[in-house]
């Protein structure tokens, strides 16, 4: 119960000082509209249906760019952690990729692919690649070599070994790798969306751009809610399990 | 079930180590672990390699268990070139080793499930047994963080017994217990061996320890390791740490010891 209260709370306050600051600020309502007129805005978009058509689209692309993303980064990854060379190559190109803004592959999937889907999924799954590579290969290497050993003595090896034993024994770094592969692929979902402009599908990202295009100021802090809110339900539906499953394997996870 | 209605051990292996020699070849120099070290065990003999850090002693049980290859000689498990692990030399380390990923039932099965000719009924029952031969039945169902250093080493030992190799190698394996824990375990581990004869080959630097458990102790002297004296213990079994007996065959061991 108080697990729920105190954030009720937290955030009732925070949506007060919204309404306070727009009742006593003296900005003007297009710049600052009040909390009401987002969750109008809000309710309206619900109800003709373009807030979850543009969620649902988002959100394809989003799935589809992320787990190519992990199909592409996790045995690269695990490529990266067996020997020095693919660290220094493989793994000196991922750290590249991760250091590179997302937004900074726009102008090339632009001029290669055009104002089209491709472009889009382009630019999540290099946003992508990098981290699940990094992280999956520090998780690989940072696995105790006692294991390995026990595993060879055991008769595990080769195909046995990877999946029963070293892939489980990285499970806490590619968790962890896996949600900043999806941080990474939502924030290059989101900058695709806005600059790259097609008819094959409204995202919520173009939401956005045309909020701004438009002046409609209540649209566009109402997707950036929208977007914020489907970032957190999926951390809680996508990652959490793994994490509790995690915590209570590992016994990590409690800070005293 | 009871710990005591066994199932059929395999036969105990022989081992012959026959002019071992060793040289771990850092950027700098070239250092030799191990120069001409022959030892013979026989099937179902408890042999203990006693020596201080750096003696070689581990490296000789990583070669014995095929996971080191020697440069020079061989090991010989039933007469059989000893050329990689192999099921039949399943080692116990110093820390317990055990996947967090599984519960301890999980962990005792890793083994069994890549046993060869066991259907899942028959695995499960062997796990069950081995549980209770190291008192943790009512532990199967643990994560390996809920267990103390004690009980993961028991679950260990269960794990490495499961899949009924013809030799155990025990590489330190109660060096980072308490001393109360490791008493005890020395009596379940005489226990253990008793009922399920297996050839052991135990390393520690503990000489006491080594006369507890050993039917034969071998001392081996740093760079590079050799093994200088065997010291043979015809004590009657089970042996306790605490017994003159003990002590006085430990006294003289450490008198040898420091006298290398």
């Amino acid at each position: 119960m108080r697990r729920l209260l105190i954030p009720a709370a937290f955030f009732a306050a925070l949506v007060g000082l919204w309404k306070a600051g727009t009742v006593f600020g003296g900005w003007s309502p297009v710049l600052l509209p009040p909390p009401e007129a987002v969750v109008e805005y809000l309710w309206g978009a619900l109800k003709d249906g373009s807030l979850v058509e543009a969620s649902v689209v988002t959100l394809e692309r989003l799935l589809l760019g992320y787990a190519i993303g992990v199909v592409i980064g996790l045995p690269l990854g695990l490529i990266t952690s067996t020997s020095d060379i693919f660290q220094d190559t493989i793994g000196a190109l991922a750290l590249g990729l991760q250091t590179l803004p997302s937004v900074c592959w726009i102008p090339l999937a632009l001029l290669w692919f055009g104002q089209t889907e491709a472009a889009m999924l382009f630019v999540v799954i290099m946003g992508t690649v990098g981290s699940v590579v990094i992280a999956t290969s520090a998780g690989a290497r940072s696995i105790p070599p006692i294991y390995a050993r026990l595993a060879r003595t055991m008769g595990s090896e080769g195909f046995d070994k990877w999946t029963r034993v070293i892939l489980p024994a990285s499970l806490p770094f590619l968790v962890t790798g896996m949600k900043q592969g999806w941080a990474f692929a939502w924030r290059s979902l989101m900058a695709a969306e806005i600059y790259v402009t097609i008819l094959t599908g409204f995202g919520l990202g173009h939401l956005l751009h045309y909020g701004r295009e438009l002046s409609a100021m209540d649209q566009v802090i109402g997707i950036m809610l929208v977007i914020i809110i489907i970032g957190l339900v999926t951390d809680k539906t996508l990652f959490a399990p793994w994490e509790r499953f995690m915590h209570r394997r590992w016994g990590t996870g409690v800070v005293q | 079930m009871s710990a005591t209605d066994g199932f059929t051990a395999a036969p105990p292996a022989k081992l012959a180590v026959q002019h071992v020699s060793k040289w771990f070849r850092t950027p700098r120099a070239s250092v030799q672990a191990l120069d001409d070290v022959s030892l013979d065990v026989d099937g179902g003999e408890f042999v203990c390699l006693l020596g201080p850090s750096g003696c070689g002693k581990s490296t000789l049980l990583d070669i014995i268990a095929g996971l080191t290859l020697p440069d020079k000689g061989q090991v010989l498990a039933d007469n059989i070139r000893v050329l990689g692990p192999g099921r039949h030399r399943l080692v116990m380390f110093q820390e317990s080793a055990l996947f967090p990923w599984l519960n301890v039932f999980g962990n005792v099965m890793f083994g069994l499930r890549r046993a060869a000719g066991l259907n899942a009924a028959q695995q499960r029952q062997i796990a069950d047994y081995h549980l209770n031969l190291v008192g943790l039945a009512k532990f199967k169902k643990a994560y390996v963080h809920e267990l103390s250093g004690g009980m993961k080493q028991r679950a260990a030992l269960a794990r490495s017994l499961a899949p009924d190799p013809r030799v155990l190698l025990m590489d330190e394996p109660f060096a980072s217990l308490d001393g109360m824990t490791r008493e005890q375990l020395y009596f379940d581990l005489q226990r253990i061996w008793e009922e399920r004869k297996k050839t052991i080959v135990l390393v520690t630097h503990n000489v006491r320890e080594a006369v507890c458990l050993g039917d034969r102790v071998a001392l081996m002297s740093p760079s590079p390791g050799r093994i200088r004296e065997e010291f043979a213990v015809k004590l009657p079994r089970p042996r306790d740490i605490n017994t003159a007996e003990v002590a006085a065959l430990a006294q003289r061991i450490t008198s040898a010891l420091k006298g290398l």
